[in-house]
């Protein structure tokens, strides 16, 4: 193993000695963060320059030189409504509702994720036999991939499946779940969360072990109630992290799409339809590609991240002077 | 209810805020364990207990016998006659309400039993057939295949070469070095859904769309593992650096012989991490693998549910199988992926 490890090494060991005595060693970085930088030139910042071509330019050409420019026109198909108090009226109303579930969905999403993580992480920093063990049991599902969790509820939920056995034997007619528009969106939650939950407790867990025992001791000493000791010392001592998973939770509610696309293919209808199945599907999986649309709603998209990230800032450099004034 | 939320330190005696804490705990279990539990049981089951309803935790299949006269094995039911008898007989036909039944031991006698007089005989059977008939009938080896050259090779790749900057990045200086760092800890902020179209048409204009380089390719620099070698390698004395120069070692076997091996446990939380992101991609591969013979595991997975909506027999062993690899790699390296996640906040 190590000899043929070896080998591989020194096959670029030529150039590099060539590439040292010409540009000498300070300068050899470069070329150690060469193949980096051409990765990233490539497939990220290339692209995102591309994309601003693609959303100001129309036709079904995916070469950009072949596509003619017509300005904002993909931006107003997108966004063109004649009353913009009923999504019917728009010319793409799918991207409206999709952008309107999206919104909800993440909403939803993130206060329960954080919610049953937090609780989650208080439980598993308790003094409990086997934490290790326990850990790694709500930590398990987030390791399987996006396709298996979907195929995992949707072989539970289909029309035979247990939970309508269940139903059945409690003496109750079955549901359609995945095919009834409100319970499809219930269940695109709940598998979301069952996935990823065990990510954001192991967050909050390592924010809560990083909390002084001392500051506990004290509160004991002071006859603090369990409840004020959450209030005044835990939480805001585990603001910090509380905030990474609120933003973290946030950006990915925001770009949910391989579960779901799986679970439910969006449907029933559009119920379950998210923004990047809107750019899957209006860019690959339609008879004609409308690249320029697509990319038009990657940079709608954007925006919204970069208004997440922003608030993410605000509320960091809110919370660390928070902790100082303290 | 609170005292059980900020306890930390527990008392020799359990009390009521123990037993609600194990009993989350014990909930928790269920509903994290109990799908995949399910899934791998009915993996199990054969095409025709598949579609029983109720269904059955355990793959439970109904007894079939060989009757003489008969070409096809006959379902098997416990049957009661007008006298009380009880005894098991065989199907060989139903028509409404009432069935044609022989008994195994006088296969010429045939008998009419209404079927609110006879229950099924099932047996336990664990249906193997599922899991070797996927590989012949669904070209399930090749998708198998796939999945493990692209992870394999992706991650030997970003181990290569986000090391070489990580260590650029961390032992030296030169000019434009914070830059270098900034830009590419700044790709954190640009999720590869908002450049799809874009990426598309990048691996179109170099030919690799349909292919597996182009799925290996436009992930393997990653920010994060920059990040998580350049601060390990920090913390590798420069001391040891200057001893090999002494000894006119060339700079590139100073990044090979003395800096990867120091790093390995770093590059080890990184390679646990790579091979998870890419046995699970599934967005890159679905726009840029369109011809099934490229397909990955997930994207077979995804094809076949659309598919085979009636052969959940064989779309569970899939789910299976897929889920094994990863399964193995949380029973053994839960650690470092913890450890990982907790120390750089990414997954």
């Amino acid at each position: 193993m190590s000899r043929i490890l070896g080998l591989f090494f020194n096959l670029f060991e030529p150039v590099f000695r060539l590439a040292q005595r010409r540009l000498g060693v300070s300068r050899l970085g470069w070329l150690f963060v060469a193949p980096n930088l051409i990765v990233f030139g490539l497939f990220t910042f290339l692209p995102i320059a591309i994309n601003v071509v693609y959303a100001t330019t129309g036709g079904v050409n995916l070469m950009p030189l072949d596509r003619p420019y017509t300005g904002s026109e993909n931006f107003g198909t997108l966004l063109e409504c004649r009353n913009y108090f009923d999504i019917q009226t728009c010319r793409k109303d799918v991207f409206w509702r999709a952008i309107f579930n999206t919104m909800q969905f993440s909403l939803i999403q993130v206060v329960l994720m954080v919610v049953f993580s937090l609780l989650t992480a208080l439980v598993l920093n308790r003094k409990i036999i086997g934490r290790g063990f326990w850990r790694g049991v709500f930590f398990y599902p987030v390791l399987l991939s996006p396709v298996v969790v979907a195929l995992i509820w949707k072989w539970l939920l289909q029309s035979q499946g247990v939970f309508n056995a269940a139903l059945v034997a409690l003496g109750s007619s079955p549901i359609e779940w995945l095919t009834t528009a409100h319970w499809a969106f219930f269940w695109v939650v709940f598998v979301s969360i069952w996935a990823h939950m065990g990510f954001y407790t192991l967050i909050l867990l390592a924010g809560l072990q990083a909390i002084p025992k001392e500051m506990y001791e004290a509160a004991e000493m002071d006859g603090a109630s369990a409840w004020r000791t959450l209030r005044r010392i835990t939480l805001p001592l585990l603001m910090p992290n509380l905030i990474v998973v609120l933003v973290l939770a946030m950006i990915r509610a925001v770009q949910i799409f391989d579960e779901v696309f799986v679970l439910t293919g969006g449907g029933p209808g559009s119920a379950t339809t998210f923004i990047v199945q809107f750019i899957y599907q209006t860019g690959f999986a339609e008879q004609i590609h409308l690249y320029g649309l697509a990319a038009a709603a990657s940079l709608v998209l954007a925006l919204g991240l970069i208004l997440l990230t922003l608030i993410q800032l605000r509320l960091t450099r809110a919370s660390d002077a928070g902790q100082r004034s303290r | 209810m609170s005292g059980f939320l900020t306890r930390t330190r527990g008392r020799a005696r359990m009390d009521w805020t123990d037993w609600l804490s194990y009993l989350y705990l014990v909930v928790g279990l269920f509903t994290m364990f109990a799908p995949v539990l399910w899934l791998v049981m009915s993996s199990f089951k054969s095409e025709a207990a598949i579609s029983q309803f109720p269904p059955t935790f355990l793959p439970y299949t109904q007894k079939a016998v060989q009757v003489t006269g008969y070409d096809k094995p006959l379902p098997l039911f416990m049957t009661r006659d007008d006298k009380g008898e009880v005894k098991p007989m065989a199907q060989v036909r139903r028509i409404g309400i009432m069935a044609t039944m022989v008994d195994p031991a006088k296969p010429a006698q045939q008998v009419r039993v209404n079927i609110k007089d006879r229950t099924p005989i099932n047996e336990l059977q664990f249906a193997l057939s599922n899991y070797t008939e996927i590989f012949g009938t669904f070209r399930f080896g090749l998708y198998l295949w796939n999945s493990v050259f692209i992870t394999v090779v992706a991650t030997l790749l970003t181990l290569l070469i986000n090391s070489m900057a990580a260590f650029a990045l961390s032992k030296y200086r030169f000019k434009g070095q914070k830059t270098v760092f900034l830009l590419i800890i700044a790709t954190l902020m640009i999720p590869p859904t908002i450049i799809l179209v874009p990426v598309f048409l990048v691996l179109n204009t170099v030919g690799l769309l349909n292919s597996l380089w182009g799925v290996i390719l436009p992930a393997i620099a990653t920010p994060t593992g920059v990040f998580l070698l350049r601060q390990y390698m920090l913390t590798i004395p420069d001391e040891l650096l200057e001893a090999a120069r002494m000894d006119h070692a060339s700079e590139w076997r100073i990044y090979w012989r003395i800096i990867l091996p120091l790093a390995a446990p770093a590059l080890a939380v990184l390679a646990i991490f790579s091979v998870m992101w890419r046995w699970n991609d599934f967005l890159l591969p679905l726009i840029v693998l369109s011809r099934s013979e490229f397909f990955t595991l997930q994207l077979a997975l995804n094809a076949f549910q659309g598919e085979l909506n009636t052969q959940w027999h064989y779309l569970l062993a899939m789910t299976v199988i897929t889920l094994i690899p990863i399964t193995l790699v949380f029973a053994f390296l839960q650690k470092y992926i913890t450890t990982g996640i907790a120390s750089a906040g990414v997954k």
